[in-house]
């Protein structure tokens, strides 16, 4: 948890950083094949084969023409931001303003310190009016910019990535072909339609983390696994006819079997 | 050393950049609705940290990453090595690549749309990696239908795939005539305000609401300037690399053999290039399995 403050024209709004992400991924260490026991890792010059150790590494920047350029420990450090509890917010947007390619990294605000006047005030004022704030700040050493939200009454600061670092779809240009046939533009229309629901991200789960989990601990009890084999799909016909038939499978409800398959 | 390694030697870290090169996509396969199929490439929207440092020795020899035995610190090659997950301290149990693989719930390849939603019920805090979505192949039509009618319908796609050893769920959704991919968090994976322990939305004074209306309205524009995005301190380090390189101070030739073993340099210019030259063509249909610079730099 990181404290800062949220600072716009007059308002200044001391607040606390939570991370939103949690960590679910299931971890493997490397294991030396011969007793299981954990490996451990060394840098070598491959020069010597010599291993090197780390405080005798040393960082280097390597350029697109192939070449090194050494630097040194206080050089970088003078190329880290000042250390500052502030959180800037340089201007407000419209919530669609910032594309989902930028967003990064989610964080929760919490208010810190005797009121949450303020910080309940600028969550409601984000929501009614469909706005996000840019918000710029530099959090253990590094520097941020991120977009701030209200998020069910609450507030979110989601980071995002920085210029040189996203290809915006503005700047992409459609593949071409010839015209679309309206008829088939109409079927994908219904298709799509039969197929339209709510979206409810806790139905989702990670399936493959489970059993990954699951082979785990029933290695760990010395039991024999099976594994179920999965089915293929078939060869793709024309266009028209299999927009017919996957129309004629919705109709039918065929096709929500097979979804839920 | 906790690791998330992928599938085999050749393969690469799930979601990583290292060694990522953008002359063709990383994975290709199909996008499905109904019966329909669009083969696809995918292409990440995004780079990161493209400052990234390379750990050199005093001399300014890049360093390599060798794996030994903690008891007697012998060297392992990479066929010495397997991957266990930690049941209790100090045990582990075994998880071979072949096990993994047949564990995927579907074979890899298919992204199988089962549910279109509105674009706005999917809150952007799940968002975890943005990527394109090419058409593979010389016929298009499959793929601009796809998108036509999800950007008219402001709809996204829904699906679960397996890529590089990891279950993904996806929102597929279209911008533009183009074809995008999302990967999302599942519900697990993000904190909810409750558990955190923020205090419930209260009641605001008027006043308060007043005068923070007040000072959004103040510094309110109508788009998002990229300039305010800039990476101050990747410049600053850019800045001091190219006063280093002018100087010709502690500049030194990349050796030949370590290109081949770590590829860089592909920035995002050669991304948005690629992305250009498969959206117009389309991309391959197979992609290498092993990727030489020498691809990632025409790219």
């Amino acid at each position: 948890m990181w404290k800062g403050r949220i600072t716009f024209g007059s308002i200044e709004l001391p607040v606390k950083l939570y991370a939103a992400v949690e960590d679910k991924s299931i971890h493997f260490r490397l294991l030396d094949a011969k007793n299981n026991e954990p490996v451990v890792q060394h840098m070598i010059d491959p020069k010597t084969g010599d291993v090197v150790p780390s405080e005798e590494v040393r960082s280097a920047y390597a350029t697109k023409a192939g070449q090194l350029v050494l630097l040194d420990e206080d050089e970088l450090d003078a190329t880290e931001p000042r250390d500052s509890r502030e959180v800037e917010i340089l201007r407000f947007v419209d919530s669609d303003a910032i594309a989902s390619e930028w967003y990064d990294r989610p964080y929760w605000l919490g208010p810190d310190g005797q009121t949450s006047r303020l910080y309940f005030a600028l969550a409601r004022a984000l929501a009614d009016q469909n706005k996000e704030g840019v918000a710029r700040w530099v959090m253990r050493k590094k520097e941020y910019v991120g977009a701030l939200k209200a998020e069910g009454g609450h507030l979110a600061l989601i980071t995002l990535r920085r210029t040189g670092e996203v290809v915006p779809a503005s700047s992409l240009s459609p593949p071409r072909g010839r015209d679309l046939n309206q008829k088939e533009v109409a079927m994908a229309r219904q298709l799509v339609e039969s197929m339209q629901g709510s979206f409810d991200i806790e139905s989702y789960h990670d399936t493959y983390r489970e059993r990954v989990q699951e082979l785990a601990d029933a290695k760990a009890e010395g039991k024999v696994v099976k594994f179920p084999r999965t089915p293929r799909r078939e060869s793709q016909k024309s266009l028209a006819s299999v927009l017919q038939k996957s129309l004629a499978a919705a109709r039918q409800g065929k096709a929500a079997g097979r979804k839920s398959a | 050393m906790p690791e998330h390694i992928g599938r085999t030697a050749s393969d690469l870290p799930d979601g990583g950049d290292e060694g990522e090169s953008y002359g063709r996509p990383f994975w290709t396969g199909t996008v499905s609705f109904g019966l329909v199929n669009v083969p696809v490439g995918l292409f990440p929207a995004s780079r990161s940290n493209p400052t990234a440092l390379r750990m050199v020795s005093q001399g300014g020899t890049p360093l390599h990453r060798r794996f030994y035995t903690a008891r007697d610190d012998r060297e392992l090659s990479r066929d010495d090595i397997v991957r266990g997950y930690e049941v209790e301290k100090d045990r582990f149990v075994v998880l071979d690549d072949d096990e993994l693989e047949r564990l995927a719930p579907e074979k890899t390849g298919d992204v199988d749309l089962r549910v279109f939603v509105k674009r706005s019920e999917i809150d952007p805090m799940y968002f975890e990696r943005g990527y394109y979505l090419v058409p593979v192949g010389a016929n298009t039509k499959a793929y601009r239908l796809l998108a036509r009618v999800m950007e008219d319908m402001e709809l996204a796609g829904i699906a679960t795939f397996v890529m590089r050893g990891k279950e993904y769920l996806v929102a597929i959704m279209a911008e533009n005539g183009i074809l995008r991919a999302e990967t999302l968090r599942f519900a697990d994976e993000l904190r909810t305000p409750e558990r955190i322990g923020l205090p419930k939305p209260a009641r605001v004074p008027d006043a308060d609401l007043k005068r923070v209306e007040r000072e959004i309205a103040r510094l309110t524009e109508s788009e998002l300037d990229e300039n305010e995005l800039v990476d101050h301190p990747a410049v600053k380090l850019l800045d001091l690399v190219e006063k280093k390189l002018k100087k010709d101070k502690d500049v030194l030739e990349l050796p030949e053999e370590q290109e081949e073993e770590e590829a860089t340099g592909a920035d995002v210019i050669d991304l948005r290039k690629a992305l250009e030259r498969s959206l117009r063509k389309g991309a391959a249909a197979k992609r290498s399995t092993r990727r030489k610079r020498s691809t990632a730099k025409r790219g």
